[in-house]
């Protein structure tokens, strides 16, 4: 009885350590990848201190010297602040709301035609400028908006009969503009997610609705939309779970970095380089990281805690 | 039997979604169609859909006095093919460990990758440890290793794809054969997730293609190790510079014609993105196929 007990107290001991011995290969296999992950990854962050501190490249971020909430309390003194903040939440949540709307309208569309063929060309056509670099899209907006060979002011504007626009110096077209230019780079994207789910919805619901009488109309509203509501929420926390980080590409290339634009184009990443390459205060722009890093991280853990009170198979952790 | 009101439908749907695929390519041809424009018309006229007048100025002064540009392009293949390979091995080495369920630690190990997705140190410590601790800054390794493990995201796509369509049986089977673990890693599990591992590997490629940000931070001084998209940023920048000192100047169109080669900005934007669209109708099924993968978790 006790010997019995003992050999398997000694199997369970044994068997951790035989399983960490067989892991063996297995751990040495992931330590590239972890080694990568540690620099490139647990460095940076450990290295979000660097805002508590008075950065001195020959100490280092570690060496150098501690001065509390400084950086910070530059930062916030500043108007730049709210400005980025705000520029930075607006434009997310309005890309989330049109998004959104705009991903599953064409997403239904696209799964009510007939012909195959047809959904798969405009399908390849919208997902395309996706796959466009955000530099190559800048120039295309140049093409657009130059104060003097864009179409815009050269084709378009003579036949309304308006004055030509110098739209790199207006800040107030801009948030038009930016957001034009996300939905045409973002829309093909979801609505390939919106697109699969709806197609995975049994056609039987349909069948049995028209049966009933109910309209196209109807159908979308009465199936569609409850059917991928699931999807819909994960997606749209997924994005409030980003709402502090911006594209920076789009806010910095596409308005062509026009200091003129600031008050419409600046959020906290375009800040954060511009404080940091440009002007080289590692200070505030350390503090607006630590600022960015930290509400990210809080606000993806609301949402994942949210995701997981409605729907715990698509919370992310 | 298709009602009128079905019909009517279908109608609809095609002219809503005409327009929006015209929204999506009406830039494009904007660009095409400029970089065959002649550059004296096109200063003078404008950007346009059809060439006033048409040439192939703008390619031929490319293939001529381009040495910049082969060189660039040059590299962009280069960190593409390096970046794309390296990322893959990574990617496969890491996420294989972690399908496999008998591992001691998996949870914490999978939690350590997935955390990187979650929260990051952003530009400034990043920064600051690849230009004075790695000193990456101006070498080629700056456009290819911050990429190298996409935000794990792409390790825990494939490791959800080993654990649901490879059967732990396999696995069983190839030790007793005596296999050890890279052994079937290699001659097991690759060549049983060839799909997954072709959209892992066409969307790395595609987003090592397109980076322009890390040419943009970290190569200053040696052009040499520009890409298309930095090279490009480059240009767009010293229109920026040429176009506002131009303003202040007061002629602003008499010293932007002095630019030389607008068209020529297009043209290479075209040849930059000229490899996408050859690709893209090859690759379009395994990359829709990566983004709703990607959808069902995380």
């Amino acid at each position: 009885m006790l010997n019995t007990l003992a050999a398997s107290e000694n199997r369970k001991a044994g068997s951790v350590w035989r399983r960490l011995k067989f892991g063996i290969p297995l751990y040495t296999m992931m330590i590239p990848g972890f080694i990568y992950l540690f620099v490139n990854n647990y460095m940076p962050m450990a290295g979000l201190i660097v805002a508590f501190k008075q950065y001195d490249a020959r100490k280092g971020i570690f060496g150098s010297d501690f001065i509390g909430f400084q950086n910070f309390k530059y930062l916030f003194a500043t108007k730049d602040a709210l400005v980025i903040t705000r520029n930075t939440l607006l434009y997310n949540g309005v890309f989330i709301v049109l998004n959104t709307v705009l991903s599953i309208f064409i997403a239904i569309l696209l799964s009510e035609l007939f012909s195959v063929g047809a959904r798969k060309l405009y399908q390849s056509v919208i997902l395309l400028p996706f796959l466009i670099s955000t530099v190559i899209a800048g120039y295309i907006v140049y093409g657009f908006l130059s104060a003097d060979s864009g179409f815009i002011n050269k084709s378009i504007l003579p036949l309304l009969g308006i004055d030509d626009i110098s739209w790199y110096n207006e800040p107030k077209y801009w948030p038009v503009i930016i957001t034009l230019v996300y939905i045409w780079k973002n829309v093909g994207y979801n609505c390939i997610i919106y697109l699969s789910a709806i197609i995975g919805i049994d056609r039987q619901y349909y069948e049995a609705a028209a049966l009933e009488g109910a309209g196209k109309v109807r159908q979308i509203f009465s199936i569609t939309l409850p059917m991928i509501k699931s999807v819909t929420i994960m997606l749209i926390l997924l994005a409030i779970g980003r709402i502090f980080y911006a594209d920076f590409g789009l806010f910095y290339q596409v308005p062509m970095n026009s200091g003129a634009l600031f008050p419409t184009t600046n959020v906290i990443d375009t800040y954060v380089y511009r404080s940091l390459i440009q002007i080289g205060n590692i200070g505030m722009s350390s503090a607006a990281g630590f600022y960015q890093s930290i509400v990210g991280l809080v606000l993806v853990s609301v949402s994942n805690l949210v995701i997981r009170r409605a729907d715990p198979e698509s919370a992310l952790f | 039997m298709k009602t009128k009101e079905e019909k009517r439908f279908q109608v609809f749907s095609h002219i809503v979604l005409l327009v929006f695929a015209l929204f999506c390519m009406i830039p494009l041809v904007l660009l095409l169609m400029s970089s065959f424009e002649e550059n004296s018309t096109l200063i003078r006229e404008g950007y346009g859909f059809w060439p006033k007048a048409f040439s192939f100025e703008a390619y031929e002064y490319l293939f001529r006095h381009g040495g910049q540009i082969f060189t660039s392009y040059f590299v962009t293949f280069f960190v593409t093919v390096v970046g794309t390979a390296v990322s893959i091995v990574l990617t496969t080495m890491l996420a294989y460990p972690l399908s496999r369920d008998d591992l001691l630690g998996r949870k914490v190990l999978g939690f350590l990758v997935f955390f990187t997705m979650l929260f990051n140190g952003g530009l400034v410590p990043t920064y600051l440890i690849y230009t004075n601790t790695l000193h990456l800054k101006n070498t080629v390794w700056a456009v290819i290793v911050p990429r190298l493990l996409l935000g794990a995201y792409y390790v825990l796509l494939m490791k959800s794809f080993f654990t649901t369509s490879i059967p732990k049986a396999i696995i069983e089977a190839a030790k007793v054969d005596g296999a050890g673990e890279y052994r079937i890693l290699v001659q097991v599990i690759v060549p049983m997730s060839k799909p997954i591992i072709a959209t892992v590997l066409m969307l790395t490629a595609i987003n090592y293609w397109n980076d322009w940000y890390n040419g943009f931070i970290y190569i200053t001084t040696k052009t040499e190790y520009y890409t298309i998209q930095a090279l490009l940023n480059r240009m767009l920048q010293d229109i920026q510079y040429l176009s506002n000192n131009a303003a202040t100047m007061g002629n602003i169109s008499e010293s932007v014609s002095k630019i030389p080669s607008t068209s020529v900005r297009m043209a290479i934007s075209v040849v930059g993105l000229l490899p996408i669209l050859i690709v893209y109708p090859f690759v379009q099924n395994s990359f829709v196929k990566g983004i709703t993968l990607g959808a069902v978790k995380g």
